[in-house]
């Protein structure tokens, strides 16, 4: 009697935390349009990837400035490659914008005065048309402005919508923006900002000199370079990402595409934690995750011994051969009980 | 069909407005009316005959072609020092009394003074800075207007050598990596090579302004392929334009798809045109 009548408080306590779990994910959009602002109006810091602003916490809902500015620039793609990249705030990867859920975004986009081309924005964390890209279509040297409610937590890719869209994909023109739930994010000690993309080149990879971009490459899905954050080697040498043993890593990692999903990898760790698809939904112990082109992943991690890990697509030739790869270094005591070398 | 029902909502627009202009005349007609008649100039550019033809718009929900009538162009940009007599003349174009409905505040703001073309500027450069408002008053003070975005793309068909280059490779490539070459607005007009037509520089120096460059943002708000500005931002650009590959001119249209009729921008001029009387009959 008494086992019947656990197994019945049991399968009403599930059923009280299923119908709880669905509830919160249906309605969520819904409460967070009602979530109202307040406080001060802050202006989102611009910060240079791999580095991403401050984690939001558990502030309450507010006003958000954020100011992109669209160019068209050339700059190094890879040692002696140069390219004429177009990007939102002069880097590759653009700028990280980070808000939370119910936050009323206003958002400037200037487009360089000196530019040749229109250029707009499409948020993926926004509802509403073209996720901000007609409103935003912006001539040389105007600015347009649009504001948006962040209804949805995760990470989301932000690009550039102007046509011919690839094109403006393919020269640089896209981002992370992070939506976190109210709350905020469990805290981590380190938190980084890796974007993959593509580029597409008349010349060979590494041949030397200014690039154009090659189209019939483009079209083809057949790109010359696979690389984090704008440039090959961007996290090597002197620019690898760095951490302690005992730390926990975060990395916010998106795919700008045009082209090719990724199959991201840190090789010699597993990621204890993976906001798949950069949702709510969170996986364990993952070795590889794929994220498509135009999405994101959020993959956090301990770091138990020291070490350089490699991070790549582990499309492998991509890494080797095109860029795809990067570098967390991690210092600290050797730990034996997790690994030692035994002759 | 479809075209009728749009002909009738655009006149109906129309209507409207004129119907409230009834009622608050004033601010209305100052914005529609043209504000004053220009004087006249007498630019000594060479208008080149176009003989027209039918052709194959690079944007349009179905693939019907499009008549374009004989016309006259322009064989290049409008410069500075024809622009500088322009203003000489019609004072009420000047930099420092032009209207902000009419042009905006960037309007020839390279320009040292009212009279004094940017330091440094060729004379036979392609004039920039200025709004669609302006450009469309300096082509009637001239006896002309500006041509239409078919006339415009019908010779932008045109290579060196035929009146449609449209189909060799090399045509969309090389107009992708020149347009991507910053300040070119500041070399001398016909330094470059004339194309079939024998009409100079349409892609090497200045965007150009349109009589209608923003008629493809006037219809419908889906993303289903209808013909409108929208399509122009997303997968249905694809199935919508005749040439979906011809990268160069998306940009073209993305850049019209940019303006206001007020704006002036850096790197955007333009050019006349002018109908041809006929003669037969």
């Amino acid at each position: 009697m008494k086992q019947i009548l656990t197994s019945f408080a049991l399968a009403l306590l599930t059923l009280q935390a299923c119908k709880q779990n669905s509830t919160e994910g249906s309605a969520s959009t819904e409460n967070a349009m009602d979530i109202k602002v307040s406080g001060e109006t802050e202006t989102q810091t611009k910060l240079n990837p791999p580095m991403v602003p401050a984690p939001i916490g558990d502030r309450a809902a507010k006003k958000v400035i954020v100011h992109l500015e669209s160019t068209e620039e050339e700059g190094v793609l890879a040692d002696g490659v140069t390219y004429k990249f177009w990007t939102f705030n002069s880097t590759v990867p653009g700028s990280f914008i980070r808000v939370r859920v119910g936050d009323e975004v206003e958002l400037h986009l200037k487009n360089a005065s000196n530019s040749v081309m229109p250029h707009n924005i499409d948020l993926h964390a926004v509802n509403g048309p073209g996720g901000g890209a007609e409103a935003t279509n912006v001539a040389p040297g105007k600015t347009a402005i649009f504001n948006f409610k962040a209804l949805n937590p995760g990470l989301y890719v932000y690009h550039c919508a102007a046509a011919p869209v690839p094109l403006h994909i393919a020269n640089g023109m896209y981002g992370l923006i992070l939506v976190e739930p109210a709350g905020g994010l469990p805290k981590v000690d380190r938190e980084y900002y890796i974007m993959q993309g593509e580029f597409y080149t008349k010349g060979k990879t590494d041949e030397k000199g200014l690039q154009e971009f090659d189209q019939d490459k483009g079209v083809d899905e057949n790109p010359t370079y696979v690389v984090f954050n704008g440039k090959k080697n961007a996290l090597m040498g002197d620019k690898m990402l760095e951490a302690k043993v005992g730390e926990t890593v975060r990395i916010f990692v998106g795919n700008g595409g045009p082209n090719l999903a990724s199959s991201f990898h840190v090789i010699g760790e597993i990621f204890d934690r993976v906001y798949m698809e950069g949702g709510s939904k969170i996986n364990e112990n993952v070795q590889t995750t794929l994220i498509p082109a135009g999405g994101a992943a959020i993959v956090e991690f301990k770091v138990e011994v020291p070490g350089e890990y490699v991070i790549v697509d582990h499309s492998i030739f991509r890494a080797f051969n095109k860029g795809a790869i990067g570098k967390l270094k991690v210092t600290g005591e050797e730990n034996q009980k997790v690994f030692h070398k035994v002759q | 069909m479809q075209v009728f029902l749009k002909t009738i909502l655009f006149l109906g627009g129309f209507f409207l407005i004129f119907q409230s202009c009834g009622e608050a005349a004033e601010p209305i007609s100052t914005v529609f009316a043209s504000p004053e008649k220009e004087a006249k100039i007498n630019p000594t550019v060479k208008m080149v005959v176009i003989k027209g033809g039918e052709y194959q718009p690079f944007y349009g929900e179905d693939s019907s072609l499009v008549e374009v009538k004989d016309f006259l162009l322009d064989e290049r940009p409008v410069t500075n020092a024809e622009y500088l007599d322009f203003v000489k003349k019609n004072p009420q174009w000047k930099r420092s009394k032009a209207k902000a409905i009419f042009a905006d505040e960037t309007y020839l703001q390279n320009w040292q003074d009212d009279e004094t073309l940017p330091k440094g500027a060729d004379p036979d450069a392609a004039v920039t800075f200025v709004s669609w408002f302006a450009a469309k008053a300096y082509a009637e003070s001239a006896g002309k207007r500006l041509p239409t975005i078919d006339e415009w793309e019908y010779v932008a068909m045109a290579d060196e050598e035929s009146a449609n280059g449209r189909d060799k490779p090399e045509y969309s490539s090389k107009l992708i990596n020149l347009y991507n070459e910053k300040d070119r607005q500041t070399r001398k007009t016909k330094l470059s090579e004339p194309n079939y037509w024998g009409v100079y520089n349409m892609f090497d120096l200045v965007w150009e302004w349109t009589d209608d460059f923003n008629s493809i943002m006037t219809t419908s708000d889906t993303r289903s392929g209808t013909f409108d500005d929208k399509g122009l931002f997303c997968a249905a650009a694809a199935t919508t334009s005749t040439d979906a590959l011809n990268y160069a001119s998306y940009m073209r249209y993305a850049f019209r798809a940019s303006l206001k009729a007020n704006f002036t921008v850096a790197n955007l001029g333009f050019r006349c045109a002018r109908d041809l009387k006929t003669t037969s009959k």
